[in-house]
């Protein structure tokens, strides 16, 4: 097949330094991947292009790129699935990350990230005179959080660090979860108090875009889910975020459905009165404009909420 | 076509005008809604994350109400409340213990979900059930000359698994597809698949009116007269935190927000007001002169 390739160059060393496409026809056979295009592009056409690549194998997780937009490993993307009849297969680094030279990106956010959250076992008491014992069925939920191979395709595509670089990140994130539910660790209370903080687990937009682009189905976001509902009970509903959850439940909860004003009201802080007036300007603007939904006590009971408080208090109760 | 419509909360509060909008173009469609009277939220993401077991019971009612009604396919006019939908279908479908276990939480309202529902957004169902072709020919006011910005809400296109786009590549495209059908002109720009910031809205509102300034600016500069969006989520912050967005950004915007519901109606000929657009904070206006609709 033909491989059209537009791919993104940039030399530091030039005099002006600034990112350009440059497009590449090769032929190649039908089974090539993105990383194998690549490489024969180095080869055979111009070795001056930059790129990280090792095993090809999707182990190392050195070839992640954005392959029409999206972050991927290069290695595991075969050309011909994201190949589109006359247009060119775009190929660029990984974004949210500075670029050092054309596909080669500096990974010192990435690992600044994942050393914040320290990724190590941190157990409490006396050493035990053999090793540390686990469970089997205490360790399942681990296995996805440990088969990160820290590609960096998450931070890459990460919608909240793409606005706010203090933002832990999915990777990080994913890797704390992996201490906080490790039996062995003590320290977890300690890893929870500082992930409540900005730049933790609330900060996460729920955009699923981390879930989408992970070549191995770490699933970062369903993590970091579990990390808030951890943060929420061990360390207690301290912020906009988990009292954000607690109003959301407690409205659906009594009415079967959203009381939107109240969620707004109950997430700054009922006795907000600086941000609550703050909002005025905006709540007299959607008044006139007629829909500005009533809070509770005006917030009517859909039919059926009996049932629905049902199916809470159940929950609740199981779950203690 | 008849389906169990599932309006979502939001437009039942904060954005009346989906609501409005969507009854105003469905009768046009040949889609006929039974709405799911007693259904709950669907839980939105949130409170999946004190536990997926209670937003799939949750959902698994609504799914129940659906079957009792007698229809198979529910109709979403919300991305995060089909995202969210699928989400569970897909877990209880593929868990037949699971799906016991939660219709026993069913079965004290007389509820059971026997797995028959499918669950589509008013986006798919134009593409895929009522066709491009008959959404032309009920066009008697085409838009030529209007720029639009699809902007799609995270829940329908992620996870792309639970959605089915392995199976239906194109429902990354049907917003384009729509806009083009009702004679304006896609744009394109690089926040179309991206986070609006609504979820954090409450939580990090610095970052949120961050994205919000991001995506309309570009969209402006991308040319974009509007913006079109299948979320009312993404509504009330591109639209309801504009202002907001624009003070923190220290520079104007003006990019209205439309739901989709509401430029199809434009395009069939129904006037702004039929459509609910003067609820919007972000005046239409211009976008209406421009796009040469009756007043």
């Amino acid at each position: 097949m033909q491989a059209n390739l537009r791919v993104s160059r940039y030399d530091p060393e030039a005099p002006e330094p600034s990112a350009r496409m440059q497009d590449y026809q090769i032929e190649v056979p039908e089974h090539f991947t993105v990383l194998d295009a690549l490489i024969q592009v180095r080869e055979e056409e111009d070795p001056s292009l930059a790129m990280r690549c090792s095993c090809r194998a999707s182990i190392c997780g050195s070839c992640a790129m954005r392959v029409n937009g999206q972050a991927r490993l290069a290695c595991k993307t075969r050309l011909s699935a994201v190949a589109a009849e006359g247009e060119p297969v775009t190929i660029e680094p990984m974004g949210n990350q500075r670029v050092v030279k054309d596909l080669v990106v500096d990974l010192g956010l990435f690992w600044n990230k994942i050393r914040a959250v320290e990724p190590y076992l941190q157990p409490a008491g006396d050493e035990p005179e053999e090793e540390y014992i686990a469970s089997d069925e205490s360790m399942q939920n681990l296995i996805t959080p440990m088969g990160c191979i820290m590609c960096g395709a998450c931070v890459s595509d990460c919608t909240a660090l793409e606005v706010d670089e203090n933002f832990l990140g999915p990777a990080a994130l994913a890797k704390a979860y992996r201490f906080v539910a490790d039996p062995r660790d003590g320290a977890s209370h300690e890893r929870l108090q500082t992930l409540n903080e900005y730049g933790g687990v609330w900060d996460c937009t729920r955009c699923y875009m981390c879930v989408e682009v992970c070549p191995v189905g770490v699933a970062p976001m369903d993590r970091i889910m579990e990390l808030r509902d951890s943060v929420m009970n061990e360390v207690g509903v301290t912020t906009p975020g988990a009292r954000h959850v607690e109003s959301f439940a407690r409205s659906v909860a009594r009415s079967g459905w959203l009381d939107e004003t109240m969620l707004a009201v109950d997430s700054w802080g009922r006795f907000n009165i600086p941000k609550l007036l703050s909002q005025a300007p905006l709540g007299l603007r959607v008044l006139v404009r007629g829909k500005l939904p009533l809070p509770w006590p005006f917030h009517h009971k859909r039919a059926g909420a009996e049932f629905v408080g049902r199916i809470f208090k159940r929950w609740e109760s199981r779950k203690q | 076509m008849k389906y169990a419509f599932y309006p979502g909360c939001v437009s039942r509060g904060g954005t009346p005008e989906l609501y409005t909008s969507t009854m105003a173009i469905a009768g046009k469609l040949g889609i006929e809604l039974e709405e799911i009277v007693g259904a709950s939220c669907t839980g939105a993401g949130v409170l999946q994350e004190k536990g997926l077991k209670l937003g799939d019971t949750l959902n698994a009612r609504t799914f129940a109400m659906a079957e009792r009604l007698g229809l198979t396919t529910i109709l979403n006019i919300c991305s995060t409340c089909q995202g969210v939908m699928a989400q569970a279908n897909q877990r209880l479908l593929a868990d037949a213990d699971y799906l016991a276990e939660i219709n026993e939480e069913l079965e004290p309202e007389g509820l059971e979900y026997t797995g028959r529902v499918v669950i589509k957004h008013l986006a798919w169902v134009i593409v895929e059930e009522v066709g491009l072709d008959a959404l032309k020919a009920l066009v008697t006011n085409p838009l030529p000359g209007l720029k639009a910005a699809p902007f799609y809400g995270c829940y329908i296109l992620r996870p792309s698994s639970a959605l089915g786009l392995d199976q239906n590549p194109g429902r990354e495209q049907y917003l384009e597809r729509i806009i083009e059908a009702c004679g304006a002109e896609p744009v394109n720009f690089p926040g179309r698949l991206k986070c609006c910031g609504f979820p954090i809205l409450l939580i990090n509102e610095r970052n949120s009116m961050k994205m919000v300034a991001d995506h309309t600016i570009s969209a402006k500069e991308h040319g974009a007269d509007c913006m079109v969006t299948p979320c009312p989520l993404c509504h009330l912050n591109l639209d309801g935190q504009q202002p907001n967005a624009a003070g923190r950004a220290g520079r104007k915007i003006g990019v209205p927000i439309l739901h989709l519901p509401q430029l199809i109606g434009l395009a069939m000929g129904f006037s702004p007001k039929e459509l609910g657009m003067n609820q919007h904070i972000v005046s239409t206006k211009a976008m209406v002169e421009k796009a040469s609709v009756r007043a």
